[in-house]
């Protein structure tokens, strides 16, 4: 068959923060770009980012630099982390933020006239740049802009099945087809890079979108890159859990960073409670302490609420499950009685206004309901940290998709700058590759075809399951089996059930047109959706410890023997349900330079 | 819980027709809810556009009883007794169900000449609070393109669409005029190819803005002024202030010391 078809030096597969700023990079270069993206343009998951972008700019405290926030990363990492990606990224953050102004984007300000930093947890410094809590819709819509006025081919609503091989193994271009009217569609590169953001919709409570399907994850897998700490999921302390349509919709951490306290039904400041000895030298012991940090951090330590994620989020869940917590299953998030209305609503709007609009809760007066809620996979495609390269030949991975940077938690914030970082690193890295001319060949047409007749087939079958059934079910039992809290017996659970939803979604029957069917389009998401979980959970099985976001109720420590290496998983890319291997993959070896770093700041 | 009926426009550019689902509602729900649980149950191939469902993206626009709205933001218990319709936007071609043609909004901002800031100096350019507040008034747009759906200009005279570029738009070239970095001038081309001069300020584009951005009072007239003032008289415009500080020369800016 022949289908429409273009023809590129660099294909970016997403148009979030990375992908964006990859493309900026490889035009830049003089390099020919085409991005796809599954949405249309603006509307990837950075436009909700809230709180902030990480980056030790030292505009509100001139004390911070690149090593503490390096310390901080790797810190909150629980040390899993690719040391290389969070020593880049804590050097080149500032410069990535400053460029952004360049191109139009306006920070909140310091009183001189800088890009003001706030507060965010685990960062010892208030680093985050920030526009009020929409940073994320900044970020986006500056870089989409810039994008633009470079006359960038953008393909929006593309939603990539499938990546393409030459005939020698190396990354040549991709099978896609056009949602709008669901015809097919091929795209030859020199150099791919993907940047398909995160996996979260695959839990029940998520603060993901429909998008977040980890299709770059699962892709790059069948297409011989590694997958790495895929057991580290982030739940993030505050989503919402009231009304139960919008449970899971994030809160931001701001809320926290600008005062907000956290309480069990007992009206009690819990977090106090839960401080593991390796916070506790930096951790206020007494609310009256925490309080003053707010205003002048050498006055008191920081406050237990500001904690890493992994942290607030066990916490609440512990309160919750020892009877403590509110009608609707959560804890409470209260600003009102801490800050003036004034002030909220000027720092928090859309807050204010999420809460108003859908709970009917005003955050000035009334304290939230919030629960943890699957937000992030720190897990991801295994990259080298200076050029972004995958192990699959010519194909590179940026941003949320991309593993090792954040090890085993990441820190609020570090994602926006992480997407810039490495966004901009990943464009450079494709520009020398296609420069050191070894590059790809014609697509092998047998795989296009294999992609194309996968797609089609759930339309052919005469019945079938209904794939929103398939997609609610793998939902459900990833909630409850590899969700916050882990256990063995849980997790073969998992692995048992995973092969079974493998055969129902071989058994989907789709109705209606080929034209933006959403059934459709959900039925070509399951088979990644399963590989990820597949992922997930073997490395959730094999982890017999507990780190960062993954936490196992039968192995609760830390064990430093699972600190040497990440669990990396590859296959042999033949077919999408082909068996998952799993190998140790030992961390890179830290400069004495950096060890003293963390060692110091003990 | 509560059943309701929900009468949905399903079709394509050739033609279609409402349809009625008769669906569970929970409290708390939100028009994209029972949306998508029409999508779950009775019709998998109901096309609609979503992606934040916390009112952020812009994507899920669409005219609730007549009226555009976020269908990801608007309660069920907000709306009237009786039968909801939700059709989609007027103004944009229809691609299936509820999802329209908006690519008229990209081509448009592939017309926007960029910021032209003064090279930067090392440690980041200075602006103030107060030189930014307006601009990021205009930063929150999410480009749900409802003001575009509601503005006659566009609305009613197809033609219109080459040549006005509507009030997403208006405030786009408002945020670049009045940006404290930029240098570049595009008041000739809004007077003569954006179609300033066609908006007679009926304020509808304000009335359905998600965001609450005053586009007509703090964007159009203000650019009005200011690109009739160059009309007419090429150095007026400079006296007027349509910012609280004039903006600067490429060089002023760069160096602006701190106060
Ligand atoms: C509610 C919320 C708030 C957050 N707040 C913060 C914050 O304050 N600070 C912070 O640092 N981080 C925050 N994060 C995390 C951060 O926003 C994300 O990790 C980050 O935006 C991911 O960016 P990305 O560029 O990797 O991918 P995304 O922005 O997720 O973009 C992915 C792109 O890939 C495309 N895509 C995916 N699959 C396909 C396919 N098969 N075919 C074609 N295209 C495809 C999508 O269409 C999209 O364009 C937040 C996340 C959420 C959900
Ligand atoms: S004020 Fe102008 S731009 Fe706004 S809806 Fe009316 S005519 Fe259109
Ligand atoms: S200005 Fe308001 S109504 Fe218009 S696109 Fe932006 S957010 Fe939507
Ligand atoms: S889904 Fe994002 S605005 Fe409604």
């Amino acid at each position: 068959m022949t289908y429409e078809h273009h023809d590129y030096d660099v294909l970016i597969i997403g148009a979030g923060g990375a992908g964006l700023r990859a493309a900026i990079e490889a035009k830049q270069r003089g390099l020919s770009v085409g991005i796809l993206t599954k949405s249309l343009l603006g509307k990837a998951h950075t436009v909700m980012a809230e709180g902030g972008m990480a980056a030790a700019m030292g505009n509100v405290y001139p004390e911070d630099n690149w090593m503490v926030h390096f310390r901080d990363t790797m810190r909150g990492g629980k040390y899993l982390n690719n040391y290389r990606m969070a020593e880049l990224h804590a050097k080149e953050s500032p410069a990535r933020v400053l460029e952004l102004e360049q191109w139009g984007a306006l920070f909140d300000r310091t009183k001189d006239g800088k890009i003001l930093q706030r507060d965010f947890g685990g960062h010892r410094y208030a680093r985050l740049a920030h526009v009020g809590d929409r940073t994320g819709l900044e970020l986006i819509r500056t870089l989409q802009q810039k994008v633009v006025s470079m006359g960038t081919d953008v393909f929006m609503e593309v939603k990539v099945l499938r990546l393409v091989h030459d005939a020698d193994g190396r990354v040549a271009g991709c099978v896609a087809y056009r949602r709008q009217t669901g015809e097919f569609i091929t795209f030859g590169a020199k150099a791919v890079i993907l940047a398909t953001g995160g996996a979260g919709k695959s839990w029940k409570f998520t603060s993901n979108s429909w998008e977040g399907t980890g299709d770059g994850h699962a892709m790059a897998l069948w297409a011989g890159a590694n997958l790495i700490d895929m057991e580290c999921i982030q739940f993030h302390p505050t989503g919402m859990v009231w009304p139960l349509s919008v449970r899971g919709l994030l809160v931001t951490e701001g809320v926290r960073g600008d005062g907000g306290v956290l309480r069990n039904s007992e009206g009690k400041r819990f977090m106090f409670d839960y401080v593991a000895p390796m916070f506790r030298a930096e951790t206020a012991e007494s609310e009256e302490e925490a309080d003053k940090w707010y205003y002048d951090h050498t006055a008191g330590r920081r406050p237990p609420e500001l904690l890493p994620r992994d942290e607030v989020a066990r916490a609440i869940n512990a309160e919750v499950k020892a009877g403590r917590g509110t009608p609707h299953g959560g804890v409470y998030l209260d600003i009102a009685t801490r800050r003036p209305a004034e002030f909220i609503r000027r720092r928090l709007p859309s807050m204010y206004h999420q809460f108003m609009e859908l709970a009917g809760v005003d955050i000035t007066t009334e304290a939230m309901e919030i629960g943890p809620t699957c937000h992030y996979i720190m897990g991801g495609v295994q990259v080298e940290a200076d050029t972004a390269a995958t192990a699959a030949r010519g194909l590179f991975a940026a941003g949320e998709v991309a593993g090792g940077m954040h090890g085993a938690n990441r820190l609020g914030g570090n994602s926006l700058s992480d997407l810039v970082v490495f966004g901009k690193r990943a464009g450079e890295g494709a520009a020398q590759y296609i420069a050191a001319g070894d590059v790809a060949g014609p697509m092998n047409a047998h795989q296009v075809e294999a992609a194309v007749a996968e797609a089609l087939a759930p339309f052919d079958r005469e019945a079938g399951e209904n794939p929103y059934d398939i997609q609610r079910d793998l939902q459900e039992m990833m909630q409850a089996n590899v969700g916050i809290i882990r256990t063995q017996s849980e997790l073969e659970d998992a692995a048992i059930q995973l092969d079974a939803f493998t055969e129902r979604v071989k058994n989907i029957k789709v109705k209606g047109p080929r034209a933006y069917n959403p059934g459709w389009n959900l039925a070509t998401d399951l088979p990644a959706m399963i590989t990820v979980c597949k992922a997930v959970t073997i490395g959730a099985t094999l982890r017999k410890e507990s780190r960062g976001g993954h936490t196992r109720e039968d192995y609760p420590g830390a064990d430093p023997e699972f600190a040497k290496f990440n669990f990396a998983h590859s296959t042999d890319g033949g077919n999408w349900d082909s068996d998952i291997v799993t190998k140790e993959s030992a961390l890179l070896a830290m400069p004495e330079e950096l060890k003293v770093l963390l060692e110091e700041a003990k | 819980m509560a059943e309701v009926t929900m009468r949905v426009w399903r079709g394509d550019a050739n033609g279609g027709d409402f349809e009625s689902y008769s669906v569970t509602q929970n409290e708390g729900e939100v028009v994209l809810d029972v949306i998508h649980r029409i999508q779950a149950t009775d019709a998998p191939d109901l096309a609609c556009r979503w992606n934040c469902k916390a009112g952020k993206c812009g994507s899920c626009a669409a005219e609730i009883n007549g009226k555009p709205q976020l269908m990801c933001m608007t309660r069920m218990d907000t709306l009237p007794e009786g039968p909801v319709t939700v059709t989609p936007m007027k103004t944009f071609p229809i691609i299936r169900d509820l999802v329209t043609d908006v690519s008229f909004n990209f081509a448009q901002a592939e017309k926007v000449p960029a910021l032209l800031p003064p090279p930067m100096p090392e440690d980041g350019y200075r602006m103030y609070q107060e030189d930014v507040t307006r601009g990021q008034e205009f930063r929150k747009c999410i480009e749900c393109f409802m003001c575009q759906d509601v503005c006659h200009v566009i609305r009613d005279h197809e033609g219109n669409k080459q040549h006005y570029a509507g009030p997403r738009f208006f405030i786009r070239y408002a945020e670049l005029e009045m940006h404290p970095l930029d240098t570049n001038d595009r008041r000739d081309l809004i007077r003569e190819e954006m179609g300033l001069g066609y908006c007679n300020i009926t304020k509808c584009c304000t009335e359905v803005c998600p965001e609450h951005i005053k586009i007509t009072d703090n964007a159009i007239i203000p650019l009005k002024e200011r690109v009739v003032d160059a009309h007419y008289d090429p150095v007026a415009w400079l006296g007027r202030k349509i910012r609280r500080r004039t903006k600067r020369s490429a060089d002023d800016a760069a160096v602006q010391p701190a106060p």
